[in-house]
Formats: structure tokens, sequence, C-alpha cells
């Protein structure tokens, strides 16, 4: 059950990073500001189950993008592993890789878990101004879902965008 | 913003659009958001037929469709399929077809089993084709999503996400324990 008390970071501006998602491309939170950024971290790559989290996000672009969020997940596992992964999975969303320190992104919000070596199932959703507006962690075993962060989402102004002329391009199909 | 009670609460709750089997006032509803290419999906469908068959006229059971398309390229039009033969009034003989035939999903094989259905055929290909029922199955998706899926097969025992095993003695538990629940009300 996901029952909700206040998580991490709630209302404080959201630290800044800059990590990789391939070998040669990094990726900076500050670059996605004007727009609410999903933060989601999880324990590892190759979690074997299908329909694991990361793979139900991918699926569910199209309703975050109606938001003209950003979807980040975030794992300590290496760039090498994250590409392996992402293709095998077809995700259409960047990995980064929290890999060099170890963890220092996972420990800077507050979701690292020291004995495991890998971070919390962890979600944040921050607004246009990088303040973190909704966060959560999960029981590391329990997919959260995404109905979370739709409801996140959908409480920050102005709502989402309409069908009509200001509809995203990219949709994919 | 924090509270989210409603968290892992189906939503919308079971309508008459939904593909049911069983009575509507049956102390007991199962709904399963599924993927007809899934392997689990494809596990739970016996353990549901058990449950079905244990509790008889006590369980009303609901499938939704959770097609996860990135990973199952078929998922998506044999959710379509099950659609189209819903038009024609035989919902339930292609749930199964499929579910007994999972690893040949391609447009072929859905057009043969429709055929082996005795449905109108011609209907249904030009059905798939110019998707008629995506937007149905999209639907059925952005409900499981909203109501907190999160992986397939999902169960909703009387609208409450079961979050445990769905081995058929741990489904079984957890529908006898609703059922009790129910009474005491």
């Amino acid at each position: 059950m996901a029952k909700m008390t206040a998580g991490p970071l709630v209302g404080t501006l959201a630290p800044d990073f800059t990590l990789h998602t391939t070998p040669d491309q990094s990726v900076s939170l500050s670059e996605f500001r004007g727009r609410p950024v999903i933060l989601a971290f999880y324990p590892a790559d190759w979690s074997p189950v299908c329909g694991d989290q990361m793979a139900l996000y991918n699926e569910m672009l199209d309703e975050f993008g109606r938001y003209d969020a950003e979807l980040l997940g975030i794992s300590v596992d290496g760039v090498w592993s994250h590409l392996a992964f992402s293709q095998d999975r077809h995700l259409r969303f960047p990995l980064l890789a929290d890999f060099e320190p170890k963890g220092d992104v996972a420990r800077r919000y507050s979701v690292y878990r020291a004995n495991d070596g890998t971070s919390e199932r962890a979600l944040f959703v921050l607004d246009g101004e990088g303040i973190v507006r909704w966060s959560y962690i999960s029981p590391v075993g329990i997919n959260p879902g995404g109905d979370g962060i739709l409801r996140a989402l959908e409480s920050l102004a102005p709502g989402p965008r309409e069908a009509g002329h200001d509809r995203e391009a990219g949709h994919a199909e | 913003m924090q509270s989210n009670e409603d968290a892992t609460t189906l939503t919308p709750p079971v309508s008459e659009r939904d593909h049911a089997q069983g009575p509507a006032d049956a102390p007991l509803t199962l709904v399963e958001y599924g993927d007809y290419e899934c392997p689990y999906c494809g596990r739970a469908y016996p353990i549901v037929k058990y449950a079905q068959e244990q509790l008889g006229e006590k369980l009303r059971f609901v499938f939704r469709n959770f097609p996860l398309r990135e990973l199952h390229p078929h998922a998506q039009h044999a959710a379509e399929a099950a659609e189209a033969a819903d038009a024609q009034g035989r919902f339930w003989e292609m749930h199964d077809y499929i579910f007994e035939h999972q690893r040949r999903l391609s447009d072929r094989h859905l057009i043969d089993y429709a055929s082996q259905l005795g449905l109108d055929v011609e209907r249904f290909d030009r059905e798939l084709t110019s998707h008629t029922h995506a937007p149905r199955v999209r639907a059925d998706f952005s409900s499981g999503v909203r109501s907190g899926v999160n992986g397939t097969p999902t169960f909703f025992i009387n609208g409450i996400r079961h979050d445990g095993s769905w081995d058929a003695e741990a489904l079984m538990d957890a529908l006898r324990m609703a059922a009790s629940a129910g009474t005491r009300k």
C-alpha cells in the first residue's frame, strides 16, 4: 500500500547534478528548468520481472508528456549497463549513472541505502523552478506504480495540456 | 498533496463498460489488469479459472487491458483483437483463446483465431487494421495507471489492489478473506 507521509526534500530546491547517460553524453538537472521533472531512483538495472518499474514508466511517457514533464531514471549502475538495459527494454527516456562517486546523487537526495550499495526506490517530482513538490520512498521490493507521479504533476499549475493547438509534437505512433 | 489514500483503489470502479464474468451482485469482484503477451499473465490465466470454479456465483471476474507495448510487440494488437471479438459479442472466447495460444500472436494468427471462433473475419480484420478499438485499450491502460497498476498482472479484489502473491493458494486466501470482511460489514 502506498501510504504516504512527506518524503524527503519536499518544499526545497532539488540539488543539482550532472550525470552520464551514455559513455559520451551527460545530463544536468538544471537543463530542465521551466518544466516539471520526475526523478525515479531505482535500485538496479535488470530486475527480473516484466512490467517492472522502468518498463511501466516507459509506457506512461505519453501521459507524462501531457504535463510537459521530463522523466529521468537514476541508479548506481554504470553507463554500459544502462545502455544494454535501455536497449533491451526499448526505453525512450534517459537512465542516469550515479556511478562515480557511487551513489553521490542518491546520498544528496537522502535515498542511498549504504548496506545494499544501491539507492532506494524513490520518486521526486520537481516543478519548473526545480522545487521538490512531491517525493516518495517505496518499500524497495515494491514497484510504486505511476499514480502518485500523475497526481503530483496534476497538482502543479497549470495542469495538463488539452488536445489541440499546443499539443506536444513527437507523440510516438 | 501527501494524502494518497486512494492510491491503490480501482478507478473507475467496475461498471457496465467492463468485460465481466459472473453476477454483477456477486460479493467478490476480482479485476485483472493484464497483457496478453505477458508470460506472468499467461501463468495467472488458469489460476483465475480455478478461482472461478471454486467460488462459482460468489465471484465476478473482470479483465482490463494493460498492454506493455515496448516489451511485448504483439500485446496491443492482441488486446484490440479481443475488443474486436467483443464487438461481435465474443470477448471471453477470444480472451481465452489468446491466453491459450500466447506465443503466436501475430496479426495472421489473430485473424486465424477469429476464424476458428466463427467470427465475421472480414469485419474483425477491418477493425484490427484500422485500430477501431485502440482507444478502448488506451482507456483501460490509463485507468490502470490511475489505479496504481504497477506491472502485469495486477489484481484488485473488491476495488483494492492485491499486493501479495497470486499463486492459486494465495489468491484464494485473499479472496476468502475479502469475502469474510464483506460479510462482517
